[in-house]
């Protein structure tokens, strides 16, 4: 085993369900969790002299992302026919983008776990309309389901560019911050609304030379978690299998699996990668989209700054780690939010601080997002400054905040009522620091003797200030006029 | 005069003048259904209550004063491929027997706005595949002028109900030729409007980019006046044409004036494939064209020898895919012996699907196959393309092309049912028009020797319908070969 090296060599393919109003060829609304075929008519139902017509609004999102993806965008493009029987297919052909997608050529910045970003290249995206749901669990009969047929899908095809199960997991963690940015999907996992397959193979190295293991696809991975353990799994059971086997990779033996997910395993499907003849051909009902000049400039136009140079920036501009980076730029509207609250003049750190220890929490409490919270920015903002000026505490802060977003009223109304307010004035406290040197001389003297003692004598001390304050002196002001006395 | 000596036009005006009724008019026209249909089988259902309401709801809005439509009370057939909210919409099919559509088709929806009485559905060749009639599933119908022949086909319900007045207009549809030829077979007036003139949502699809719905009548006029109810833009057909693009006029205005300096084309080679009894009636309806004035011009149109291979790829490769949706699991005929859901298909269309339709999609298959693709479908799009450039070259040089619509007139009962090719290839004259997808209508133009109608084709480019109509009224003022009805059917 020692004398043996390899690569892990993963490509990716991803379909992302569109945020439309409605499906992609007809006027029936997009569906999860209704009525099982409750959200059909006609056209998704395959009926008779039903006919497709496109929905611009899926155009127009699958172009954002494809220019988002840096890809080569089609001026023409057109709608083929996918033929292949099931019967979740009520056409028995799919309406998708064969030889003409609307991107191709395109490329991925994606965080790696060694701090930097990596490069991985998009082979193509397209779109197309997904089917709907076979149900097996009517005893003896299966079911279909429909409401899903006919749902906009973005596929995207990446290069086998991925080298590791982390590398696979950052790629699909990276698009679907792009396409919430983007605001093209909601691409909410627990509603299906990204779904993995990657194509894995080891490139092995042994005794000087190169062994390729047969490529395994793993279909329908619906979880971020199931898409890594798919590929470590794959790793070493394609290892296991060439130590045993010696199996390569030849022509026609690439396999596809599925995922166990109770076992955490993947389980062979179909041996041999079956000779599909998807038949594909242009869709006569369907007209050629062309892409002009004005309404690409259109959509260009709803581009913006992606996550990961955002987050790359927030790092170098505003000296933030790249931990807390990332958990602000996780999703547009935090990020905006930390921007807005920013350029109203607050200190980058304290705002992110406020954020990410109790503005995401408070978000996240109420399921809504940070805008969600009715909070202005500029309040933020105000709020950052009183802790900067030391007008209340670092830990007021984070109970002034929620109290904040529960009344929409100022911070400083709050840490007045609240009695948060700190004593900062130099004169009063030394009034107060003074007779509390009065009070304690055993204190005082311990201090002055130095050795162990001291620093503790020097803590009662302070404590004796705060408690004669409740609480609102200033404790750093406090600190000086201690020292000053002392010395 | 009888109900079912009117054209569309005049029973119309007598139904709005009140000097009829709409349902005396629907029961006459019932009446005659019930006699002559089961000798000749145009009809595969019909619909007398839904008929004789609608007429009733005509008399009522009538006798109301209340503004009717341009089809008030006019008792109209359509062909079974198009989909019905009342009864079956079969497309002659085993395997859409019992099915009931959930939507009407825009060309009916349209139909039923113009306060038209739909008497019932027309056989036709399964799924419109077939020239004949002969392929239908459900029914077999024969020929008014002669009960031993074909009506032609596809739309053979159709042109026969109207040929036997069992109808006063109806609709068919148009894929190679199914309009025009079961019209020229049984002497009426067939049109096939341009390409994206109609919208095809609700018609059930044989080959999407040919298939076109048009009026099957007894006059031209009729044939304007259905034309102006069905055509315009739906939003619901990406491929109908918008209005800006090409407008919608009224196809009567102006029917009745010559066009002045009239060009004819003919390809006299082309023609010369049709036997002599058509050629010579083709002939003498051009002859007649030329002492009213107008010029003849030969012109050539060098591709469309390869128009048959062409449409035969096309036709079935897109048939193969529409008709996938044919399984037995969603709707339609299901086989009672499947034992898993891979049966359920086989079965199903092995048990439903007629033989003709089974070699169409056979056909389709193949030529879509990966390795076979380039050198059959996209070929023929190829051969498509220069069809279409023989056209727009022709027509540079004249204003319409004549030339028979068929190479013979109707053809015995079984003459041709087990020899497919020479079945394909009398689509000679008629296929081409729909690779280019222009309009072209069949107007009566004689008979042959044994008493059966010929008709003349007239092609126009795409979306003049209004002068191809005004030029086949040229045709028909002079002639009186519309009027001829079959023995028994006056």
């Amino acid at each position: 085993m020692n004398d043996l090296k390899y690569n892990v060599i993963v490509g990716l393919e991803i379909h992302v369900q569109l945020k439309t109003r409605t499906k992609m060829f007809c006027s029936c609304a997009l569906s999860f969790g209704e009525e099982a075929n409750s959200r059909v008519c006609p056209v998704c139902l395959g009926l008779p002299g039903a006919l497709p017509v496109m929905n611009e609004q899926a155009v127009r999102h699958a172009m954002l992302a494809a220019l988002a993806l840096n890809c080569r965008v089609a001026e023409f493009t057109k709608w083929d026919r996918k033929s292949y029987y099931y019967p979740d297919l009520p056409k028995n052909y799919q309406i998708s983008q064969y030889d003409l997608p609307l991107g191709s050529n395109g490329s991925i910045e994606i965080p790696l776990e060694s701090g930097g970003t990596r490069g991985i290249r998009i082979r193509r995206v397209h779109l197309e309309e997904d089917a709907g749901k076979n149900l097996h669990t009517a005893g003896g009969f299966s079911q279909v389901d429909l409401n899903r047929a006919g749902t906009p899908l973005l596929e995207i095809v990446t290069e086998p560019d991925l080298n590791s199960p982390e590398q696979v997991r950052a790629l699909a963690v990276e698009l679907q911050r792009i396409v919430r940015y983007l605001g093209i999907s909601e691409a909410d996992m627990q509603k299906g609304h990204m779904r993995f397959e990657p194509n894995i193979n080891l490139v092995i190295e042994r005794a000087g030379t190169q062994f390729k293991t047969p490529i395994a696809e793993v279909k329908n991975l619906n979880s971020f978690r199931a898409l890594e353990r798919s590929v470590v799994y794959e790793i070493q059971r394609q290892l296991d299998d060439f130590l045993e086997t010696g199996r390569t990779m030849q022509m026609g033996n690439k396999s596809t699996r599925g995922w166990d997910d109770a076992h955490e395993a993947t389980v062979l499907q179909r041996e041999k990668e079956e000779a599909h003849d998807y038949r594909y051909f242009p869709d006569p009902d369907l007209v050629p989209v062309v892409t002009t000049g004005q309404w690409l400039d259109e959509v260009r136009s709803r581009l913006c700054e992606l996550p990961v140079y955002r987050q790359v920036r927030y790092v170098r501009e505003y000296g933030l780690s790249d931990y807390d980076a990332g958990v602000l730029t996780a999703d547009r509207a935090t990020a905006d939010f930390f921007e807005q609250a920013v350029g109203a003049g607050g200190d980058p750190k304290r705002i992110c601080n406020l954020l990410t220890q109790v503005g995401l929490k408070l978000a996240n409490e109420r399921g809504r997002d940070l805008p969600g919270l009715g909070l202005e920015p500029s309040r933020l903002t105000a709020l950052a400054g009183m802790i900067d000026r030391g007008d209340v505490s670092a830990s007021a802060g984070n109970t002034i905040l929620p109290a904040m977003v529960e009344t929409g009223r100022t911070p400083e109304s709050l840490a007045q009522e609240l009695n948060l307010l700190q004593k900062s004035d130099a004169g009063e406290l030394e009034g107060i620091v003074d007779q509390v040197l009065v009070q304690n001389t055993a204190a005082v003297a311990d201090v002055r003797a130095g050795g162990k003692k001291s620093q503790k004598a020097r803590g009662f001390l302070l404590g004796q200030v705060m408690q004669k304050t409740k609480g609102q002196a200033n404790p750093k002001v406090v600190a000086e006029i201690l020292d000053r006395r002392l010395s | 005069m009888a109900v079912h000596d009117l054209t569309a036009i005049e029973l119309r005006d007598r139904i709005a003048a009140g000097q009829i009724s709409s349902v005396d008019a629907t029961w006459a026209i019932l009446e005659r259904i019930n006699r002559l249909n089961p000798a000749l089988g145009a009809y595969l259902s019909i619909f007398p209550d839904k008929a004789l309401e609608a007429a009733r709801e005509v008399d009522r809005k009538i006798a109301a004063g209340q503004p009717v439509g341009a089809l008030a009370g006019v008792p109209i057939a359509i062909k079974d491929v198009l989909c019905t909210t009342f009864g079956t919409t079969t497309c002659a099919s085993r395997i859409l027997q019992d099915f009931h559509s959930p939507y009407d088709a825009t060309a009916v929806r349209k139909l039923l706005e113009a306060d038209a009485v739909i008497v019932g559905k027309t056989n036709m060749d399964e799924f419109a595949m077939g020239s004949s009639t002969e392929n239908s599933g459900l029914g077999r119908t024969v020929n008014p002028w002669d009960s031993s022949r074909v009506p032609g086909g596809s739309s053979g319900g159709s042109a026969a109900a109207m040929a036997a007045r069992m109808c006063v207009a109806a609709l068919g549809s148009d894929t190679g030729g199914s309009i025009r030829q079961p019209a020229s077979f049984c002497g009426v007036v067939g049109l096939k409007p341009t390409y994206g003139r109609v919208s095809r949502y609700g018609l059930v699809a044989y080959g999407s980019s040919l298939d076109q719905i048009g009026p099957v009548t007894s006059t031209v006029a009729d044939a304007a006046l259905l034309l102006n109810v069905i055509a315009g833009h739906d939003p619901a057909d990406s491929t109908s044409v918008d209005e800006r693009t090409a407008p919608v006029s009224d196809y009567l205005e102006g029917l009745n004036e010559p066009v002045e300096g009239l060009k004819i084309g003919i390809a006299s080679a082309f023609n010369a494939g049709a036997e002599p009894a058509v050629q010579k009636a083709v002939g003498e309806a051009v002859d007649g064209y030329r002492q009213a004035g107008a010029q003849v011009v030969e012109v050539d149109l060098p591709h469309l020898d390869y128009a048959i291979a062409a449409y035969y790829v096309i036709a079935t490769a897109e048939a193969s895919s529409n008709l996938a949706r044919y399984d037995g699991v969603h709707y339609g005929y299901r086989s009672a012996s499947a034992n898993d859901y891979i049966e359920v298909y086989t079965k199903s269309r092995e048990e439903a699907l007629g033989k003709e339709v089974k070699r169409r999609i056979m056909l389709g298959t193949y030529a879509l196959s990966s390795g076979y693709y380039d050198a059959y479908y996209l070929k023929a799009l190829k051969v498509r393309n220069l069809i279409r450039g023989d056209f727009v070259r022709a027509f540079e040089r004249c204003d319409c092309l004549m030339m028979p619509v068929a190479p013979t007139t109707a053809f015995k009962l079984g003459e041709k049912a087990d020899d497919p090719l020479t079945m394909y290839l009398a689509d000679i004259y008629t296929v081409a028009v729909n690779l280019a997808g222009i309009p072209g209508i069949s107007v009566p133009c004689g008979f042959d020797d044994g008493g059966l109608p010929i008709g003349l084709q007239i092609l126009t480019p795409a979306f003049r319908e209004a002068r191809l109509l005004r030029i086949a009224r040229m045709h028909e003022a002079r002639t009186q070969w519309h009027t001829k009805r079959p023995a028994g059917y006056e």
